[in-house]
């Protein structure tokens, strides 16, 4: 008995330890201290004790022991949050069906890439690891934090981060449907897909509501329907468990979304792309609807033709919660400078600018009560800027995740690799392609003649 | 009744003529003389002068300085607060001969074969491209484009981003390009073996090498004959201003060791007139790029290390270290995949956050490219008797909060829209709304 009692003990031990954050305590010194929703505070110090922001004020005594950051001449914000991000994923796309909502990135996370390393560098702390693009309802995503130097992939998810899937319309799931000779092959296809979910989801959940009724009669003999992983996470989305995140980019296609939504009482839903957002900018807000944009990609497909990059401040000004996302291991390390353009392109005052990238994607992702500003009993996940975060001249110096400094440019190394392979020459070096499509479709290139054309050549 | 409703009707006809006039594809530029008055002048190679106008008629710029009298019947553009640059050349580009990324039918950086120099960017650029007026309000009056592919996949040529036909849009400048023997992978999914590689890179080498002893023969025949009674060899007379000297080769070359490839390339076959591109792995051999004294056209910038060891600033600091090492450094940008060749100047202040003295990095998208095309007699500097290719903006333009006003190109003042700007005047407050 008592070995049994051990055993018990020792195995709860070690599935805490899988996954556990590690949270460390810091005292930023005097910088200019951008909260995002509580102004900016000049020569404001920022303790951070126990992976939480215990503190923010003036003076703030150092207790004994504590790291100390002087930030003087520095600026101080929150951690940049990334809605749209495939970095720390060995799998992207699942695209075996026209619904694949079973899987999970949560599944295929990789904690060594240095594409975590490179984010953290450019001030991001938070990312959101998106499935792909290639079906109209993709897989389930997971919020990760940029704890880099963990080996478990378990410690990388934000815990307590809510549920999100993917769902993709337009060019790329018909593209898919095309070549595999399937559903859906056009607009109307995704729009049918979609429907089909959630009405047989619908059935799905009505046969359990009535087997879970039937099940409390006394004397009841019948067996339970048949489990569908598949079928229960739509019925999840139904119930309003999951925030849907949306590819899109024709206003049409948003349009369709939102009626779909509408009639099937779904209310959590963030557009991603959104390139033609700006047109039904009215319907997006009318609606309750989010949008992720990027800053100003367009001209790589024929849905991004008519795009703008006044997209995010046309966004902004009717009222819809916006973000900028990097959708690219690159601009992912530098949002701040991706937000900077909506000042260029539409005048968006600093305030609005710097929440495209800090409180409006934590409300996307429904951690706003965790990230994304500076507030006292918030996440201890913070940017150290030279130079203010919109200027150019901006260069990120220290990412603190949960209060454990995670990127310091004065203090690492030039080689900050978690692991080698041994494989591996010293000269292995990668060159990015020319003509680039979002990055949504990796994994599924050689179905698009990507890696054809690379081994002709 | 009958006739004040005609009436009525004639002149909201008249009414709706004025006032709705259609664009097709731009508003029309205006010329004249122009004296922009009370700016800061970046004149790029003499210095920074304040308070000054610069003066431009019959295309070109005719007087720069304080206190300069107006001519009379100039247009007077006061531009206090702001700021005159020379207009911004961006050497990494496939304006006008890709419309869309991902449909075929709208792209034309690429024909068939891998050793085809006589293929001309200039000839398929659209004079009507829609990236032309997106980038050109944003600063950037000239562009080079680039044919893509293969060894040699053409000629690229230099274009301002105004004009109707070739000729009018054309810089003065080609280059053949050549995409030197690569050794590094083109992404992770690149799956080929080291060996594959190697030899895939040797047998480049021996075609370019081929091409190379071929081009110096025909030269010496075309010297010879003085071009008469040669065969049509479409190659080799597109290779012939390459031999002559009076054109360049652009050889696209990144991985360090393609890049000591190169270098001896360029020297054992005495290539008189070379320019290097991409260059991502610069810095690491930057002082052999300096002492042979090969120009480098470097971009994009903002981009990822080549290699998962190095520091993660390694490419936003290669132009500094190049520059700090004696490289003749252009910067470029290369925004392929999305078109954003607008973002030139942002490259250029990525340089600067790490490392690059500001004003080298203001040369390197101005006055720089314009010497390394061999166009800096017209074009990189504000100067009595360049051409007026010049833009004022309302700060600094390495920064994303300034906002460009007035964009000039050989003396045209461009309409300062595109086709994004129109959708944000259509779609700002969106009539109707939500309900109609």
């Amino acid at each position: 008995m008592k070995n049994t009692i051990l055993i018990i003990l020792v195995s709860c031990f070690f599935s805490v330890a899988s996954g556990q954050v590690e949270k460390g305590s810091v005292l930023i010194k005097n910088g200019t201290v951008l909260t995002i929703t509580k102004g900016n505070l000049e020569n404001t110090d920022v303790l951070l004790k126990d992976g939480k922001i215990s503190q923010i004020g003036k003076n703030i005594a150092a207790p004994a022991g504590m790291k100390v950051i002087d930030a003087t001449g520095l600026f101080v914000m929150p951690g940049i949050i990334d809605a749209h991000s495939h970095i720390a994923l060995d799998a992207i796309n699942e695209g075996t069906n026209a619904i694949t909502p079973e899987v999970f990135t949560g599944d295929a996370i990789n904690p060594f890439q240095m594409s975590i390393y490179r984010a953290l560098a450019g001030g991001c702390t938070t990312s959101h690891a998106l499935h792909g693009s290639a079906n109209s309802i993709g897989g389930q995503s997971q919020t990760i934090k940029h704890r880099y130097g963990t080996f478990d992939p378990d410690a990388m998810k934000m815990e307590g981060a809510p549920r999100t899937i993917k769902f993709a319309l337009g060019e790329n799931p018909t593209g898919h449907g095309r070549r595999d000779g399937v559903q859906p092959q056009s607009r109307m296809g995704v729009e049918f897909v979609i429907r089909q979910a959630f009405s047989e989801a619908k059935q799905y959940q009505e046969k359990w509501d009535t087997y879970n009724k039937n099940k409390a009669v006394k004397g009841f003999r019948g067996a339970p329907p048949a489990y569908s992983l598949r079928y229960q996470t739509v019925a999840d989305i139904l119930a309003g468990k999951i925030i849907v995140h949306c590819h899109s980019y024709r206003a049409d296609e948003i349009n369709m979304i939102l009626r779909v939504f509408k009639e099937y009482g779904i209310k959590k839903l963030v557009f991603q792309h959104t390139n033609e957002g700006f047109k039904v900018a009215p319907e997006i807000a009318a609606a309750g609807a989010m949008a992720s944009v990027f800053a100003d990609w367009w001209q790589y497909k024929l849905e991004v033709y008519y795009s703008t990059a006044y997209n995010a401040a046309i966004l902004v000004k009717n009222g819809v919660v916006t973000s900028i996302n990097s959708d690219s291991p690159d601009l992912i390390r530098h949002l701040y400078h991706e937000a900077g353009k909506t000042q260029k392109y539409g005048n968006l005052t600093d305030e609005e600018s710097l929440n495209l990238i800090t409180i409006n994607p934590a409300k996307q992702l429904g951690v706003e009560n965790r990230i994304g500003s500076l507030e006292v009993g918030k996440d201890g996940d913070v940017a150290i800027f030279k130079n203010h975060p919109l200027s150019i001249y901006a260069v990120p110096q220290y990412s603190i995740v949960d209060g454990i400094v995670r990127f310091d440019r004065a203090k690492d190394a030039n080689d900050m690799r978690l692991i080698v392979d041994p494989k591996e020459t010293i000269d292995v070096t990668y060159f990015k392609n020319s003509l680039d499509h979002d990055n949504c479709m990796q994994g599924v290139e050689s179905l698009f003649g990507a890696d054809a054309n690379e081994q002709k050549n | 009744m009958k006739s004040i409703q005609s009436i009525a009707g004639i002149v909201i006809a008249v009414i709706c003529f004025v006032v709705i006039h259609v664009e097709a594809q731009n508003a029309k530029a205006t010329t004249g003389t122009f004296a922009l008055t009370n700016a800061t002048i970046e004149t790029v190679t003499k210095g920074t002068i304040n308070n000054g106008t610069v003066v431009i008629s019959n295309g070109k710029i005719i007087a720069v300085g304080q206190n300069i009298a107006i001519p009379s019947g100039a247009q007077t553009i006061d531009c206090k607060g702001q700021t005159i640059y020379p207009g911004m050349i961006d050497g990494g580009t496939r304006i006008g001969i890709v419309e869309i990324g991902a449909v075929p039918q709208a792209v034309d950086q690429q024909e068939d074969g891998d050793i085809i120099p006589q293929m001309k960017a200039l000839s398929a650029v659209n004079p009507n491209a829609t990236a032309i007026a997106i980038t050109r309000v944003s600063g950037v009056t000239t562009t080079l484009t680039s044919p893509e592919g293969g060894l040699m996949p053409g000629t690229a040529a230099l274009v301002n981003l105004f004009g109707y036909t070739e000729d009018q849009m054309y810089a003065g400048f080609e280059g053949v390009v050549v995409l030197f023997p690569n050794t590094g992978r083109r992404g992770f999914f690149d799956r080929r073996t080291d060996d594959e590689i190697k030899k895939g890179v040797e047998k480049s080498l021996k075609q370019l090498n081929d091409v190379w002893e071929k081009a110096l023969q025909y030269h010496k025949l075309d010297s010879t004959t003085k071009g008469k009674g040669l065969a049509y060899y479409p190659e080799m007379i597109a290779m012939l201003p390459v031999m002559r000297g009076e054109m360049p080769l652009l050889i696209e070359v990144n991985a360090q060791k393609d890049i000591q490839a190169a270098l001896k390339w360029v020297k054992e076959k005495k290539v008189k007139k070379v320019v290097f591109t991409g260059v991502t792995e610069g810095w690491r051999e930057a002082e052999n790029i300096a002492k042979a004294n090969i120009p480098v056209l470097v971009g994009p910038v903002i981009g990822i290390p080549s290699r998962e060891y190095d520091r993660y600033d390694a490419v936003y600091a290669n132009p500094g270290l190049m520059k700090k090492a004696g490289v003749k450094v252009a910067i470029r940008s290369q925004e392929d995949g999305n078109g954003n060749y607008r973002n030139l100047p942002y490259h250029a202040g990525f340089a600067v956050a790490y490392g690059m003295d500001r004003m080298d990095a203001l040369k390197a998208i101005t006055i720089v490219p314009a010497e390394i095309f061999g166009v800096s007699d017209k074009l990189g500097s504000i100067e009595v008797g360049k051409n007026a290719t010049l833009f004022v903006a309302n700060g600094d333009i390495m920064e994303t909060k300034t906002q460009v006003s007035n964009v000039f190109i050989d003396g045209y003042k461009m309409p300062m829209e595109s086709r994004q700007t129109l959708l944000y005047d259509e779609f700002l407050n969106r009539v109707p709304g939500v309900k109609k």
